[in-house]
């Protein structure tokens, strides 16, 4: 089975987040980054496929130079080789062309991405290559399993959950459950700087949409304690002053 | 001119993440001019259908095509980006649920159309078309002008009220091309909770952490959340121990909610988790500790344990309840 993991490089989840004066972007200094949560999940999902089924797992990602350190602890954890198309991340629909693009002529079986990414929460990557190539999608799919060229697929739901089914080729989005991320192990560190990393330039892409301005949530004003002897009270004030129900 | 809104139904009935995002619809509409055309696919009848005028909406466009009963991502995403040709709705709206996030991006894309991915507000028109969404998983917004001709955008539940602007709406048929190539991943069973609100979608949640030591001693989180109609939610370790399901986390890596109040027991408030529930109206946190990072982050709070104060509280919420009934 030959598979293609996309992975993002995002800010380490205890990052405070800070932007410029102007409000226009993000301040990078001093942020520590990894590899997208839901995207070990893949990645790791894709290693147990071909761990039991043979095959090869590749790990694309689109950014630049800086993000060689996460897509090297991507080849720790075990992934065959890598793709780095050297472009600016500036959306969902940029990335998606340039991962449709690569993955075009290469007959991957499974395309795996996480179900979103955690700085920029887009949750559109996987349908967006999907129509790109013609091809299925699910997203937020919580269970994969492949036999024979059919994978079944349990994705979330409101209140519950569907159960689908499938052939290869296609195009899924993980989500928890799918898998148990894991951790390089010494071996892994090692054999991963040998490990082969394409980079590609990237493809031009037409430009949709600009984010303008970031903003912070305003801070909650001071928190009202109410004493426990006098749960009561709680309810008075959700009902009277916070109108909660 | 019209807005199209793809009114997204469970089981054949609308819910209410759909009515709000007729509501926004309808105020997009007016914004900017036009009308807004609703399109249902599926299994829905005429009684549910005529809901829909309601909320707004100057056409109803119901597809009945057999194969198009149960939810197909990429057939249904063609009808979708078909009738807003159709209609010439330079703007489709969706709900940011499950569904609608796996639907939106490929109709975006047959559309060339920016998209947007959980809006929080209405787009601000001054300037551009303008839509404010979440950012860094809770931790701060971004504003995202769309600058292309079409425009999608997926509306986070709970982020806009339910309006009723009674429309006498005809309901037409509209008969899409499929094709057979759409047809591959396919529903095989649908597994619902039916005795659950669900959490997406939920006005109030009750959350559970580790601070409540097992599995077992979730009998009193079930029964506050029953009480109030919430849902029932919990942080990561506690998942990650198969103490709750996956599907209850909530956080940075876990679900995000916006409910009305937010309940939390047990739950120490580290960034992670306040990363997706800070976006709750009103946040109750319930802790031994004093000095929980919680505490900074709520409205309400009782310095408390958790096997003391939370059957008192279902007390006090049960006397409240007698009392106005
Ligand atoms: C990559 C990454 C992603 C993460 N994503 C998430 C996420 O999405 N969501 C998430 O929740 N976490 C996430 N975490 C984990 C997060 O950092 C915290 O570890 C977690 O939120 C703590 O859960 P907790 O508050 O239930 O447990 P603890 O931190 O153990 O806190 C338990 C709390 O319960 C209180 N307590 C104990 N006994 C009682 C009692 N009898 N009555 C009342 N209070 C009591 C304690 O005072 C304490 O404050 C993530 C971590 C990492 C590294
Ligand atoms: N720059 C990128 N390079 C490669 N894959 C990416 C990139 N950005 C996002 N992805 C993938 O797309 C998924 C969803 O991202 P998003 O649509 O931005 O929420 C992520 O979990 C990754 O798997």
């Amino acid at each position: 089975m030959k598979i293609l993991v996309c992975i993002s490089n995002v800010p380490d989840t205890t990052t405070k987040i800070n932007f410029t004066e102007d409000q226009k972007s993000f301040v990078t200094a001093g942020v520590q980054y990894i590899i997208n949560p839901y995207d070990e999940i893949a990645l790791t999902k894709a290693l147990e496929l071909t761990e039991k089924q043979g095959g090869t797992v590749t790990v694309i990602n689109v950014g630049d130079v800086t993000t060689e350190p996460t897509i090297r602890k991507a080849l720790a954890i075990g992934a065959t080789d890598a793709i780095r198309v050297n472009g600016t991340p500036r959306d969902a629909y940029y990335v998606a062309k340039q991962v449709a693009h690569v993955a075009k002529d290469q007959n991957y079986d499974l395309i795996l991405t996480g179900r979103e990414s955690i700085d920029y929460n887009g949750s559109q990557v996987a349908a967006m290559v999907a129509e790109m190539l013609d091809l299925p999608s699910v997203s937020i799919v919580k269970s994969l399993t492949i036999e024979n060229g059919i994978a079944t697929l349990e994705r979330e739901i409101e209140g519950g959950k569907e159960i689908l089914n499938c052939p290869t080729p296609l195009i899924v989005s993980a989500t928890e459950g799918m898998a148990e991320p894991r951790i390089p192990n010494m071996r892994g560190i090692m054999s991963a700087r040998t490990k082969p990393l394409v980079v590609v330039e990237p493809l031009p892409v037409p430009q949709l949409q600009e984010y303008v301005k970031y903003d912070k949530p305003a801070a909650r004003s001071h928190v009202k304690l109410v004493p426990s002897d006098d749960v009561k009270k709680l309810v008075d004030l959700l009902h009277t002053e916070a109108k909660s129900f | 001119m019209s807005v199209l809104v793809y009114a997204e139904n469970a089981g054949g009935k609308f819910k209410k993440s759909t009515y709000e995002v007729l509501s926004f619809g309808y105020a997009i509409a007016e914004k900017i001019g036009g009308s807004l055309t609703v399109l249902s696919i599926g299994d829905v009848n005429a009684d549910e259908l005529a809901k829909l005028s309601k909320y707004g909406a100057s056409k109803v466009l119901n597809v009945t095509n057999e194969k198009l009963k149960s939810f197909v991502n990429m057939a249904y995403a063609a009808v979708i980006s078909e009738a807003s040709i159709a209609e010439d709705s330079k703007v489709v709206i969706m709900s940011a649920s499950f569904t609608g996030k796996g639907l939106a991006p490929r109709v975006a894309v047959k559309l060339d159309a920016g998209l947007v991915d959980g809006a929080i507000s209405l787009p601000d028109i001054t300037n551009g078309f303008t839509v404010r969404k979440g950012a860094f998983s809770g931790k701060a917004f971004a504003d995202v002008t769309l600058t292309s001709d079409r425009k999608v955008i997926t509306l986070m539940p709970n982020s806009y009220q339910v309006n009723e602007h009674q429309k006498d709406s005809n309901i037409v048929d509209f008969n899409p091309t499929v094709r057979d190539l759409d047809f591959k991943a396919m529903v095989k069973e649908i597994v619902r909770a039916a005795d659950k609100v669900s959490l997406p979608d939920a006005e109030i949640v009750v959350s559970g952490g580790r601070g409540l030591k097992g599995p077992e001693n979730w009998g009193m989180i079930e029964e506050l959340a029953n009480l109030l109609g919430a849902a029932t939610a919990c942080s990561k370790p506690v998942s990650d121990s198969n103490w709750r399901p996956h599907s209850e986390h909530v956080g940075q890596t876990g679900i995000a909610i916006s409910p009305n109040l937010y309940i939390a027991i047990g739950i120490s408030g580290a960034i992670q988790h306040l990363a997706g529930v800070s976006s709750s109206k009103v946040i109750v946190v319930i802790n031994k500790d004093p000095e929980a990072p919680f505490f900074k982050a709520a409205d309400y709070g009782i310095v408390g344990d958790a096997f003391d104060v939370v059957p008192k509280l279902i007390e006090a919420v049960k006397e409240f309840k007698a009392v106005n009934a």
